[in-house]
């Protein structure tokens, strides 16, 4: 593997209590491009996602332990600035949680939050970073009102501009469309696809089809353990192990 | 044996129909005991003169000194508990997230002061005032009460805050928000709606409690004028004067209960109007 990686994940183990959810686990991540961590439900994919952002501090019945190395850092080193380290990276979570505020404000909070205080340059990149995520056109006339009153799918798109408005180099996508219509979940995959030149886009699915039509990297886990990871093709059209063939062929979920 | 289940389902159908009822009809004649005698000593003298000749023996005047004690009282009482427990209630919810434990002790803590008697709070503040050297004053008053309302104020509000979802905290947290910043913008704006509550129902208790000011605001006939001197209360002003042998005078406590209930039932129902205001930006799920 010749690419530039971004993040290197090694010996990476997360206990709940006695329950061993992430195992040892060793993932590449390739810079400015989309890599795909799929599996069944409860394989920890969702975890392995919270590591590389540390969301992991909020659950005090985790225990994270390994090396996460984003640009030569590990990030897991308690001496991180998380807050800095959490900038770098913009989520996207299964369901859009906007914030409690106007829709001008979502994206102004994220701005203000990376240091932006002008008001016309809030202005001027509110604007482009709802362009960015393909929601400008429909709500620019409803800037004032509650983001709680946009669609699901907008409410996504949103946390897309959102994320992306705190400037990151890393993506982080939890199966940012399984709660969405057909028509969002094409527009969010369509941004995925153009972002990807300027991110390192890390996305969680279960959906095969879905990881093959986003896909250049591709990372298969099952029951905690990482079984295969390598580029799209290799791992779709010629799967080395038994699981991982198992899993494509459809015999278990 | 279907018969036998129809019986039962009828009979406890009766049952809870008849308690229902029977708490309905306590509730209607206490309020119509208040109102009925509350309403023929209502005037507009009332409530703007103070007693006049001694709110004991003394025939004419009206209540205005406890009913501007009162609100005064209790609006610092809630004020001074408000700065008090948000932060309380904030701390418990976003920086102690990690110590479950912790919370849990707090929160039982929390409710067990809550259900100390106020006349304890009371005997608390007047020993607090022998202490200090001070007498029966609205500042004693406001302190004492609002150590009585503090639990309440704070897990009413701590209720509402623990409801606001791990994914919005996660929102929050990974756009590089820090503890503080996640707490007064994002856990205050989704609960502002509960957190306005909370404030009402302590101001609710905090007019409506007689023990508590009972050795500490102590009482008197002048308006509220200085934080060191005593002051009236609506409570106190029901509890001395019902007892006295003149009319006049138990008009007097009839129309305070009356004001009193008034009081407290407006702020019920503000505070109910105010939770589907405060509704718009929060974040539904």
């Amino acid at each position: 593997m010749d690419d530039l990686m971004k993040i290197q994940i090694r010996g990476l183990n997360v206990f709940a209590g006695k329950n061993h959810i992430l195992k040892d686990v060793a993932v590449d991540i390739p810079k400015n491009k989309i890599t795909v961590i799929m599996g069944p439900s409860g394989c920890g994919k969702t975890t392995l996602l919270k590591c590389l952002n540390r969301l992991t501090d909020l659950y005090p019945e985790l225990k994270v332990s390994g090396q996460i190395m984003i640009d030569d850092n590990n990030i897991l080193d308690a001496r991180e600035d998380i807050y800095k380290l959490r900038q770098q990276m913009g989520l996207l979570s299964q369901r859009p949680y906007p914030l409690p505020m106007t829709i001008y404000n979502n994206i102004a909070y994220a701005l203000k939050l990376r240091g932006i205080k002008k008001r016309r340059e809030i202005n001027k990149l509110t604007v482009h970073y709802l362009q960015q995520a393909g929601l400008w056109d429909e709500i620019r006339t409803r800037l004032r009102e509650p983001a709680s009153r946009l669609s699901i799918g907008q409410q996504q798109r949103l946390c897309l501009a959102r994320g992306l408005a705190v400037n990151p180099e890393i993506i982080l996508a939890d199966e940012p469309t399984s709660a969405l219509d057909p028509i969002s979940s094409q527009v969010i995959e369509e941004t995925f696809l153009k972002l990807k030149h300027d991110y390192t886009i890390v996305l969680v699915t279960h959906i095969l089809r879905q990881a093959k039509r986003l896909a250049d990297h591709v990372v298969f886990m099952y029951l905690g353990d990482v079984i295969e990871q390598g580029n799209v093709s290799a791992v779709f059209d010629d799967p080395k192990m038994e699981k991982t063939k198992q899993y494509l062929k459809g015999t278990f979920n | 044996m279907r018969l036998s289940r129809k019986i039962e389902e009828c009979f406890f159908k009766v049952l809870m129909i008849l308690s229902t009822c029977f708490i309905l009809l306590i509730l209607a004649i206490i309020i119509y005991s208040i109102f009925e005698k509350g309403i023929r000593s209502m005037s507009w003298e009332m409530v703007t003169r103070i007693p006049e000749g001694g709110y004991y023996y003394g025939k004419g005047g009206g209540i205005l000194n406890a009913i501007l004690g009162s609100l005064t009282l209790a609006f610092g009482a809630t004020i001074l508990a408000f700065f008090l427990g948000l932060p309380v209630a904030l701390y418990i919810n976003v920086f102690l997230i990690r110590h479950k434990k912790l919370v849990g002790l707090i929160r039982f803590l929390l409710d067990l002061i809550w259900g100390i008697p106020s006349i304890v709070y009371g005997a608390f503040g007047f020993s607090l005032m022998v202490f200090f050297g001070l007498q029966t004053s609205l500042l004693a008053g406001i302190l004492t009460v609002s150590l009585f309302i503090l639990p309440i104020m704070i897990r009413s509000m701590d209720e509402i805050l623990r409801t606001v979802p791990i994914g919005l905290q996660e929102a929050a947290y990974a756009l590089g928000s820090n503890k503080s910043e996640t707490a007064f913008r994002i856990f205050t704006r989704q609960s502002v709606s509960g957190i306005i509550t909370a404030v009402l129902l302590s101001f609710g208790r905090a007019i409506g409690d007689a023990a508590s000011v009972l050795f500490t605001a102590g009482y008197t006939d002048n308006l509220p004028n200085s934080l060191l001197e005593p002051v009236a209360t609506l409570p106190l002003s029901i509890f001395f004067q019902l007892s006295s042998p003149v009319p006049e005078v138990q008009a007097r406590a009839y129309a305070s209960a009356l004001v009193l209930t008034l009081i407290i039932l407006l702020v019920s129902l503000f505070s109910r109007g105010v939770g589907k205001r405060y509704h718009k930006t929060k974040i539904n799920f």
